[in-house]
């Protein structure tokens, strides 16, 4: 039977697809609640509130990816945002250079955490459960009271317009130039994640170790016996883990200008993290989604709480309202187990 | 002589050996530093296990559903639901009402992870963060003034025979569990339905109501640890749950349950609660700070695990 490719792709991604409507249309209602919607400042403020948990819920994707689970992300971020805030201050070299330990840092860690769960052969979920709480050791150490000092430019540049961007380090004549005009309102923050999803995540999912990392999520077994490298990809799944996590605590590091090991705020990041990778349309038992749909679902967990300003709803009732969404789009799946055609089908 | 431990009792011996060894370890530090042994006085462990009661008795709920390959998230918050409508609702009705609300939440949990079919992850997840919203909506986010009923305080803080009346409690949930699961038809087919559902549905057992059955215990166990502890505490407040979750899945763990459900015995898993209750009190004797206790909390677990929790390789 024929089918035309866009058919396809949308009955593969359904989820997918239907989470990118969802948040379409919610941030487009949003914006015309929004006494300021369709402004620049708007965007630029949202962008900043969902860089980082958008890049904790990359990292999460790519170890379910593989059937597996990471309680440590939060804890990573949590650890390398502690780092960031130490070593991301000083000389524009020493600046770079503590970026790029931060994100060796938290990639280190993500290999730490692959190396385990391979040749440790221990769960993956019990065993990131031990290593979170072994990062959040180690930010206290790093940062035994909240603080730091992160450099201020750098945290003006990067947290607001391209416009802005240009305008502090005096690049395209302080953001003047014709050529930067139709960019000038982009939020930078929006900028930095469809980067790095662009530069990591598309090369690696289209690479032999991508692919295998969706082979063992489908069927493990089967993967081995097509030979392919299960080891080399369970290990890289969760250092690119680590290294997403990493940018999400740098970046966390560079809004807030502080570090702050804070066990609450860790844990936070990871249950939100499953919760953005579910609302995606990721699967739990691993093998079908994406760190791009972890992004649309980490974005609509952040337009629901926007809402809660615009609309005067009573603090109070917040995280009731919240806990009830979530509930409900998960609740969505149960369409599932109406269309199974044999009743065996549910009990993957 | 060698001795034979066979594969479902080895984590059980180990742990109880590492128990032992940090005992002896805690021991030597205070002999070394102020000649006195209080880890060996009975008055000293039976205090500590008083505290730890209330995370034996979550881990104890938190086992019939890691038995079955879920997990229980909404632990934290059904603990201070219970606990707070206890205290709200006050005199004779305080017990009842709490159990009822462990049932409700337990109830739910398990219609959607076994009828809804939603992973349990993220399921109990929701709930979890629903029971929090409810709380917060009725408390005003503050700590509650009610406080805990007679019977509450009698049941956390009281002594029968010098035994802390919480040790019994832990106790009697211990055996009720112990028995359900050893000697029920119920018991078995939990470990059926943990080892491979499909196999389980096919020879008769109705999964499904063996799911939410097992998510029910939960929450009744996590109901019943917030009793105690609104007792302990004499009143109820907001996130008195939150660090029973991750050591009730470790303590669990340690105890050589696997994590993917059908395998595990419940002896292993108050081996699992004592050895993370001793742990912390030996740290918090050497005054460890919050950083060293996390790590090492973390790498104990890990040196375990890599002992006695290992997997197959998957090569087929």
């Amino acid at each position: 039977m024929h089918q035309p490719a866009w058919k396809r792709w949308l009955q593969q991604n359904l989820g997918f697809a239907s989470a990118l409507l969802l948040l379409a249309a919610i941030y487009l209602l949003y914006n015309m609640l929004h006494p300021r919607g369709f402004s620049s400042a708007v965007a630029v403020q949202n962008a900043n509130e969902t860089a980082a948990i958008a890049f904790v819920a990359m990292a999460q994707t790519i170890p379910v990816l593989a059937g597996g689970l990471d309680l440590s992300v939060g804890a990573v971020m949590t650890l390398t945002s502690c780092i960031a805030s130490v070593l991301v201050n000083g000389s524009p070299a020493e600046i770079v250079f503590g970026m790029i330990a931060t994100l060796l840092s938290g990639t280190a860690f993500g290999l730490a955490n692959g190396l385990i769960v391979v040749y440790g052969r221990i769960q993956p979920i019990i065993a990131t459960l031990a290593t979170g709480a072994i990062a959040i050791g180690l930010a206290l150490l790093v940062r035994p009271k909240p603080g730091g000092d992160v450099d201020g430019d750098l945290g003006w540049a990067l947290t607001n317009s391209v416009w802005d961007f240009a305008d502090t380090y005096g690049l395209a004549d302080g953001g003047d130039a014709w050529w930067l005009r139709p960019f000038a309102d982009i939020p930078v923050p929006l900028i930095i994640v469809l980067l790095v999803t662009a530069l990591v995540w598309v090369p690696f999912r289209r690479s032999v170790t991508g692919r295998t990392v969706y082979a063992i999520g489908s069927a493990e077994g089967a993967a081995f016996m097509s030979g392919l490298p299960i080891a080399r990809a369970k290990i890289a799944a969760f250092t690119l883990g680590g290294f997403f996590a990493a940018c999400g605590g740098l970046y966390l590091a560079i809004q807030t200008s502080s570090g702050n090991a804070d066990l609450q705020q860790a844990g936070a990041y990871t249950l939100n993290s499953i919760a953005a990778v579910v609302l995606g349309g990721t699967s739990l038992l691993g093998g079908v989604g994406g760190a791009v749909a972890s992004l649309v679902g980490a974005a609509i967990l952040r337009v629901i709480s926007f809402y809660f300003r615009i609309l005067d709803i009573d603090p109070l009732l917040q995280p009731l309202i919240e806990g009830l969404v979530l509930l409900v789009a998960v609740s969505f799946g149960a369409i599932r187990t109406l269309r199974v055609k044999n009743k065996l089908d549910l009990f993957r | 002589m060698r001795i034979a431990v066979s594969p479902e009792n080895k984590p059980i011996v180990i742990a109880s050996l590492f128990v032992v060894a940090i005992l002896l370890a805690g021991t030597a530090y205070t002999l070394s530093t102020t000649g006195t042994a209080p880890l060996l006085s009975p008055g000293y462990l039976l205090q500590q296990l008083q505290t730890g009661s209330f995370l034996g008795i979550c881990a104890a709920g938190m086992m019939m559903v890691i038995l079955l390959g879920h997990i229980d998230l909404s632990v934290p918050w059904t603990l201070t639901a219970a606990a707070m409508t206890a205290t709200a609702v006050g005199g004779d009705w305080a017990l009842p009402t709490a159990l009822a609300v462990g049932l409700a939440v337990g109830l739910l949990n398990g219609f959607g992870v076994a009828f809804l079919r939603i992973p349990s992850m993220i399921f109990t997840l929701g709930v979890d963060t629903v029971l929090r919203g409810l709380m917060v909506a009725q408390t005003g986010g503050f700590a509650p003034q009610d406080s805990a009923t007679p019977l509450m305080l009698y049941l956390a803080k009281e002594r029968i025979l010098g035994i802390p009346v919480a040790i019994f409690v832990w106790a009697a949930t211990s055996i009720v569990i112990a028995v359900i699961l050893t000697r029920t038809g119920f018991g078995r087919s939990i470990y059926a339905t943990g080892s491979r559902e499909a196999a389980a549905f096919l020879s008769g057992i109705r999964t499904r109501l063996v799911i939410v059955g097992a998510f029910v215990v939960s929450g009744l166990c996590a109901a019943t640890a917030g009793i105690l502890l609104a007792g302990y505490s004499a009143k109820a407040y907001q996130g008195m749950g939150n660090s029973f979750l991750l050591p009730a899945i470790a303590a669990v763990v340690l105890g050589g349950t696997h994590i993917l459900g059908g395998r595990g015995r419940y002896a292993g898993t108050v081996v699992g609660v004592v050895l993370i209750v001793l742990l912390n009190s030996v740290l918090s004797i050497m005054q460890m700070p919050e950083a060293g206790r996390q790590i090492i909390y973390g790498s104990v677990i890990i040196g375990m695990l890599l002992v006695y929790g290992r997997n197959q390789r998957v090569t087929s």
